[in-house]
C-alpha cells in the first residue's frame, strides 16, 4: 500500500457502520417470510407467485417485504447473494408490492394545484407548541429514551442519508442536475469522509449509546418507519417517479432547518453529547442553505424543462408529509402513554 | 505539483462571485465565505453556498437558520385534528416584529457559531 495511502487509512479512520451487512431480519407476515426465505435460499427455483391484494399496503408484512427487496440496492444482507438484486422473480415481487404501495399513497394525497403552493405550507412555521409534532414534543418534554427510540428509529435512513436520492442525478439536467450534485456533495461531507452526513449520524449514536452498524435496528422498527425510508427508495429507484423523488427532497430539506433546530434543542436539554448536537447543528445550517438551492435550481430547473412533472412533484411532497405525520402519530401515541413506539424496546443505556 | 493551480482550478477563482437575493429571506453567496461583524469578528464558512442573514432574527446569525419564516399563529386549545395547519390562512398572516416563540426563551448567543 503506497505511503499516502496508508497514512489516510490510518489516521483517524473513522468508525464506519457499513463495514458489514447485517443479518435477515424476522419476517412479519407471508409476504415477508416469502422474501427471506428466498433471500437465504439463494433465490427462487420458480416463480415468486404470492397474492398481494389483501395485504395492508402501510403494514408491517408488506412495508417489510418491500424493505428487504430495496435493502439489496444499498448494503445487502449477510449471507446473501449479492447478484440477487437483480433477480427477476424478486424484481417481479418488487414490482407488485411496490404498486400497492404506490396505489395507496396516490390515493391518501390530496394533489394541492401547484408545487408553489404545496411549498408554502411547509414554508411558514406554527407560532408556539404543536401537539402533533415529533420535534416539538422532543424539545419541550423529550425524555433520553425517547430521544434514543428516535435516533434508533431514524438510523434506518440516516445511516444511508442523502444515498436514496443520488439515483436521481442520471436523470436530471442543466439547472436541476447542478443545483442537486451540489447539495448531495454537501450531504457526503463536501470531500471529507468525516463529515458525511451518515457519519454524523452514526457519531450521533455513539453519544446516545446505541449500536452504530447499519441496519442494527431494523427489527425494532415499526411500518411506520420502514414506509418512510420505502418511499424514498421508491421514487429513486424509478426514473418514472423522478419528479415525486425531488418533491420529496423538497420537502424533506424545507422542514429540516426548524425541525432540526428543535431536535438540537432536546440534545442539549437532556445532555446527549456534542455529537448528538452536532448533527442537528449542522442540519439547521445546511438545511437553510439546501432548500434554497432545492426550490430555486432543483425544482425550477426540473419545472422549467420538464413542466409535465409538476403533479408528480406535488405528489412526492404531499406523501412525505402523509407517512411522516403517520409515523409522528405512532411514536407520540406511545410515549404520552410511557410505552416504547418501537416494536422491541431498546436496551438500557450503560 | 502544489504550486501550480490546476487549470479549473483557476477558472473557477477568476470567475466572478455570484450572490442571489432572496427577497424574504437569505442573501445566497457562493462559497467559501468570510463574514466580518460589526466587532470585527470573522466567522467562515466552507459550504458551497452560504445563506447569509438579512433579517437579522437568526439565532446562528450570521447563517439564516430559516427564521425570516412567516409564522402561523395557530389555536392551542384545538384538537389536533382541527389546527389550522396552513393553507390561506398562513399566507396572508403577516409577521409582527421580533414574535419569537417560546423556542428563542433562554436561547444563548454562544449557540452561534
Ligand atoms: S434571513 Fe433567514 S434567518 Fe434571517
Ligand atoms: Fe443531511
Ligand atoms: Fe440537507
Amino acid at each position: 500500500m503506497p505511503a499516502e495511502i496508508q497514512s489516510l487509512a490510518t489516521h483517524d479512520a473513522p468508525r464506519e457502520s457499513r463495514r458489514t451487512s447485517p443479518p435477515l431480519p424476522e419476517p412479519r407476515g407471508t409476504l415477508s417470510r416469502l422474501v427471506v426465505d428466498t433471500l437465504r435460499g439463494g433465490g427462487s427455483p420458480g416463480p415468486l407467485s404470492l397474492d398481494t391484494h389483501d395485504a395492508d399496503p402501510y403494514g408491517d408484512d408488506l412495508q417489510l417485504a418491500l424493505y428487504l427487496l430495496y435493502e439489496l440496492h444499498y448494503q445487502g444482507f449477510d449471507g446473501v447473494r449479492e447478484d440477487l438484486e437483480w433477480d427477476p422473480e424478486l424484481l417481479g415481487l418488487r414490482r407488485a408490492l411496490e404498486g400497492r404501495f404506490l396505489g395507496a399513497l396516490r390515493a391518501n394525497c390530496r394533489s394541492t394545484d401547484s408545487a408553489e403552493h404545496a411549498l408554502a405550507e411547509l414554508l411558514v412555521e406554527p407560532v408556539g407548541y404543536s401537539r402533533t409534532s415529533v420535534g416539538h414534543h422532543l424539545q419541550r418534554d423529550g425524555e433520553l429514551w425517547q430521544l434514543r427510540e428516535y435516533a434508533a428509529a431514524r438510523s434506518l435512513y440516516h445511516l444511508k442519508e442523502a444515498d436514496p436520492h443520488a439515483w436521481v442525478i442520471p436523470r436530471l439536467h442543466g439547472r436541476a442536475k447542478a443545483g442537486m450534485v451540489a447539495v448531495e456533495f454537501d450531504e457526503f461531507g463536501a470531500g471529507r469522509p468525516e463529515e458525511i452526513h451518515a457519519q454524523l449520524y452514526a457519531d450521533l449514536m455513539e453519544d446516545l449509546a446505541l449500536e452504530t452498524a447499519y441496519g442494527y435496528y431494523l427489527d425494532a422498527a415499526p411500518a411506520e418507519v420502514l414506509a418512510t425510508v420505502n418511499l424514498m427508495s421508491l421514487l429513486g429507484l424509478h426514473r418514472s417517479l423522478r419528479g415525486a423523488l425531488i418533491g420529496h427532497f423538497a420537502a424533506v430539506e424545507v422542514t429540516s432547518s426548524p425541525g432540526s433546530r428543535r431536535l438540537a434543542k432536546a440534545m442539549r436539554r437532556c445532555g446527549a453529547g456534542q455529537a448528538a448536537e452536532r448533527f442537528y447543528d449542522e442540519h439547521v445550517e445546511a438545511d437553510a442553505v439546501h432548500e434554497q438551492v432545492v426550490r430555486r435550481d432543483v425544482i425550477g430547473g426540473l419545472l422549467a424543462s420538464e413542466p409535465g412533472l409538476e403533479s408528480d412533484v406535488v405528489f412526492g411532497i404531499e406523501a412525505t408529509g402523509f407517512l411522516e405525520d403517520r409515523l409522528g402519530a405512532r411514536l407520540l401515541s406511545a410515549w404520552r402513554d410511557e410505552r416504547s413506539a418501537l416494536r422491541t424496546p431498546l436496551e438500557a443505556a450503560a | 505539483m502544489p504550486n501550480a493551480p490546476e487549470p479549473a482550478q483557476t477558472a473557477r477563482e477568476q470567475r466572478p462571485r455570484r450572490v442571489t437575493i432572496d427577497p424574504e429571506g437569505p442573501l445566497l453567496v457562493e462559497g467559501p465565505v468570510e463574514v466580518v461583524g460589526d466587532d470585527g469578528r470573522v466567522i467562515a464558512s466552507r459550504r458551497f453556498t452560504a445563506a447569509i442573514c438579512t433579517c437579522r432574527r437568526s439565532r446562528t446569525y450570521p447563517w439564516c437558520d430559516t427564521s425570516h419564516r412567516r409564522r402561523v399563529r395557530r389555536d392551542e386549545n384545538a384538537p389536533p385534528d382541527a389546527e389550522p395547519e396552513t393553507g390561506t390562512d398562513a399566507r396572508t398572516t403577516t409577521r409582527t416584529g421580533k414574535d419569537h416563540d417560546q423556542d428563542s426563551e433562554g436561547e444563548e448567543s454562544t449557540d452561534a457559531r
